[in-house]
Order: structure tokens, then C-alpha cells, then sequence
């Protein structure tokens, strides 16, 4: 995969589709294949990594690359796809400038998985065939890609790219028994006490680092509010309970209606804040109360918040108290 | 403990055009509804961001309510609707996280209803003060 990756690269790089790829190189670790730019062939052969762990959501990286001129290569994994029309919709990138590589994706690895398997000083990691041959500084040892699969991967919603110049690998289908909202239902079937303390668990980890604002491909604005040092909840620490629910509120809220649930948020967080759990909800509740949405489905869709019916759900019969 | 003076804090986002003059018209009536029913004037109902009934709550408010003109009879055609849609979402997200979803609430009161506008707010009031202080989304930094 990784080798005709690369080779098609350099291809459209040599005969002028694209002047520069985006794809993932190694990073510090064996296990954190970050998100590069890719100029030369020289720099493609030498640094292009593609596996297991090539996580990263390139689409965001298209919104300064599409100021800068020029044709970009980028490849994208199914769900990257649907940050991709998402930020077309919303007029962030130009489709005409970027060349889409679909790749197919069979779910990334989670190193914090790896980690609760008793598996620590990773030096490198090989793939063969349904395993991972994970080499640490205690020997090498052997574990099943399905054991060490992201959550958000254990749920993926689709293997279908929404949109595409050409695809590598095989194209898959859109998985609708997903059961991504599973945890959500579990959530919501518990008392309010429970699910307080449950959010104050979780929530009360958080060190606003912003990791899951910057990371996240519906979070462009050139000024985000979080930076106003009037907002209240500017501080890098968050001081207290409030700044931590503000906060994750209104960062959930102002995705609604256009997160694609891609899961960077909660992959980033260097706390494991199970930060999906908030989008989906939002996502749970627009399919609820105005129809099945995906958003990044069709760029040409109106979303669920830009549109309104004359018959729409009551606030308080949906969630405050009912008139 | 429940402090025997205890007095809750309400805000009331109220547009201009309808809620507003509801409460004119509730006052020029004699309808009473309590003083810890704290009215501020928007434009619009959909002028209200969320982040404007967090800020209520993180400033001291036990309970935040928004009114505004009828589905339908909105004064920019179709601003309350947005709001419906938004707070819809807003709501449900902070009985998600636990947070009495008693404390919020949305109805839609025109200027010709006075006396709903008092009932809804003496009701409303009733119910917060039952509740007692808003705990869950308190900021201490903002307590005296």
C-alpha cells in the first residue's frame, strides 16, 4: 500500500498534476506517523510513511495549503473524505485545487491500547498481515490489529469515500449498524447525578491545551472565541468546573450540525477525554429531531442548524421543561 | 443548607419586538411577576448565543429563560426558529452533562400576552427557587 502510494505520488508530482503532496511521515515515535509535506521525490522516497498508525486527518492541513497556491496531492482515508466535502461546503478549501487520493482505510491502531496490553518502550512496529510486530526495549512481542484498533475505528461509520480523483486499495461501504451511538444511549439512560459525575470525571482531566480545537477540521476560524481573553475561559488552565463544561459545550456546540464525527478530538486528547461522546450526541439528536444527517455526505446539503421546518420540535419537550 | 433568604437569581433574554412588550404589557396591567426575574433586552430570540445563557449562569444565574415572538410571528420572518432549533440542542446537551434541565427554558410570549408573561415567569421562578442555588454550573471566581 504505503509503495504504490508513494510511487503514484511521485508520478503526478513528475508530470505536473500536483506540486506538492500531503501524507504522513515518521515522527518521534514508531507509533505517531505525523501529517507532512511532501515537495520532492527525493523527500517522498525518503519520508512517506503510510500504516497502522497514519491517523492524522490531513483535510484541515488544506486550508493554509490552499492559500498558498499552487495543486495539492492529498490522500484521504474514508472518513477524512467527509471533513473534506464538509470544508468545501463551507467554502474553506478549493476542490479545484487539490488532487484527492482515496486510500482505503481497515481501521488505525490506538497506542494507548498497546499500552493497556502491558506493551511499553516501543522502539519500532511492523505489520504482518492481520498483526502488528511491535519491537520494545523488554523484546519483541505480537499482537492482533482488531485488539488494538482505535474506538473510533471499532465504530467506523463507513469505508466508503465520499469523494475521490482516484482511490488506491478497495472501495468499501457505508457501515449503518455502526453502533457509534452505543455509549451515547448508555449515557443518556443513566440519572442526571450519574451522568454529572460522570462528566466531571472525564471533564475535570482536561488542561485546555486546545489539542481537540486544533486538530479539528470544522475549526477554522481565523479567531476562535476561546482566544478572546474576555471570553472567560481563556485561561490554559481551566481554574475551575465551569471553564471545563463551558468549554466542551461550546466547543461541541459550534461543531454541531457540521461535525462528520471523525474522531480526531478524542484521538489528540492527551487526557483520553472521550470528547466524541459530545458530538455524537449532537449528532444523535439532529438525526432525532430534523431527519438523518451526515454531515460531509453531500457538500450541497443545507445543515441541520442553517434550515429550519415550521413543525420543529419544542425545546421543552426535547430537553428543558415541558410548557 | 438553604439559606432562609434565599432569593434565586432568573434571567430573562426577552426580544424586543414581542416577549418585551409582553412584560410592558404585564406591568401597565398590574401583573405581577417576581423581582428576581432579571429581563435583558435582545433584537431577536436568535440573538441569543448559547454562550450568553452559560455566562448567565457562570455571572450567578440559577435560571435562564429565553422568550420570544410565536414560531411564525418572528419580526426578522424566521430568526426564532433558528433559536428553537439552537436551544433545542443547547438544552438537551446540558441534561447530557447532568445539569438540571429544569434551570432552562424557552416559550414564546407576544406582546399582547401580559398575564402569560407573568405566569410563566412567577411558575418559572417558583420552580428555580425549589431548585434551590445553581451548583453545577457555578464559577466560583464570579461568587461574592
Amino acid at each position: 500500500m504505503q509503495e504504490m502510494m508513494k510511487k503514484r505520488a511521485i508520478e503526478l508530482l513528475a508530470n505536473g498534476t500536483c506540486d506538492r503532496v500531503l501524507g504522513w511521515t515518521n515522527g518521534d515515535f514508531a507509533y505517531d506517523q505525523t501529517p507532512a509535506l511532501f515537495r520532492t521525490e527525493q523527500e517522498l522516497e525518503e519520508g512517506f510513511v503510510y500504516n497502522g498508525f497514519s491517523a492524522a486527518n490531513l483535510s484541515k492541513y488544506l486550508v493554509k495549503e490552499c492559500r498558498a497556491g499552487g495543486k495539492i496531492l492529498v490522500f484521504l482515508k474514508p472518513c477524512d473524505t467527509y471533513s473534506f466535502n464538509q470544508l468545501v461546503a463551507e467554502h474553506r478549501i478549493k476542490r479545484e485545487m487539490i488532487y484527492v487520493i482515496g486510500v482505503a482505510c481497515d481501521g488505525k491502531a490506538d497506542v494507548e491500547k498497546l499500552k493497556e496490553q502491558g506493551i511499553d518502550g516501543i522502539t519500532a512496529i511492523k505489520e504482518e498481515g492481520d498483526t502488528y510486530v511491535v519491537s520494545t526495549i523488554y523484546g519483541d512481542k505480537t499482537v492482533k490489529k482488531e485488539d488494538v484498533l482505535a474506538e473510533r475505528c471499532v465504530n467506523c461509520k463507513s469505508r466508503k469515500h465520499m469523494v475521490y480523483d482516484e482511490l488506491i486499495g478497495e472501495a468499501g461501504d457505508v457501515i449503518a449498524d455502526c453502533g457509534r451511538f452505543d455509549m451515547v444511549e448508555k449515557l443518556e439512560a443513566m440519572t442526571p447525578d450519574e451522568r454529572y459525575e460522570f462528566w466531571r470525571g472525564v471533564l475535570s482531566r482536561c488542561i485546555r491545551c486546545n489539542a481537540c480545537r486544533n486538530v479539528c477540521p470544522a475549526c477554522t476560524c481565523e479567531q476562535c472565541i476561546f482566544d478572546n481573553p474576555k471570553s472567560g475561559v481563556a485561561q490554559k488552565a481551566a481554574a475551575n468546573s465551569f471553564e471545563e463544561n463551558m468549554f466542551h459545550i461550546i466547543r461541541a456546540f459550534h461543531v454541531a450540525g457540521r461535525c462528520t464525527d471523525c474522531g480526531e478530538c478524542s484521538r489528540v486528547c492527551p487526557e483520553n477525554i472521550p470528547l466524541h461522546l459530545l458530538n455524537r450526541k449532537f449528532i444523535k439528536d439532529v438525526n432525532t429531531f430534523y431527519g438523518t444527517y451526515q454531515a460531509g455526505e453531500d457538500p450541497a446539503a443545507k445543515p441541520p442548524l442553517g434550515r429550519y421546518e415550521k413543525n420543529d420540535i419544542e425545546p421543552g419537550e426535547a430537553g428543558g421543561v415541558k410548557a | 443548607m438553604q439559606d432562609v433568604n434565599y432569593r434565586p437569581k432568573i434571567v430573562a433574554f426577552c426580544c424586543n419586538w414581542c416577549s418585551y412588550a409582553g412584560a410592558d404589557l404585564a406591568g401597565s396591567s398590574r401583573l405581577a411577576y417576581p423581582a428576581d426575574v432579571k429581563i435583558i433586552r435582545v433584537p431577536c430570540s436568535c440573538r441569543v448565543n448559547p454562550l450568553f445563557i452559560l455566562r448567565a449562569f457562570q455571572r450567578g444565574a440559577d435560571g435562564v429563560i429565553m422568550a420570544g415572538c410565536h414560531p411564525g410571528d418572528c419580526h426578522y420572518t424566521s430568526g426564532n426558529y433558528f433559536a428553537r432549533r439552537r436551544m433545542t440542542l443547547l438544552f438537551s446537551m446540558l441534561d447530557y452533562l447532568g445539569i438540571e434541565r429544569e434551570r432552562t427554558r424557552v416559550e414564546w410570549i407576544s406582546a399582547a400576552e401580559g398575564a402569560k408573561f407573568s405566569k410563566t415567569m412567577n411558575e418559572f421562578a417558583a420552580t428555580i427557587a425549589a431548585l434551590g442555588e445553581n451548583k453545577r454550573l457555578e464559577d466560583l471566581r464570579c461568587k461574592k
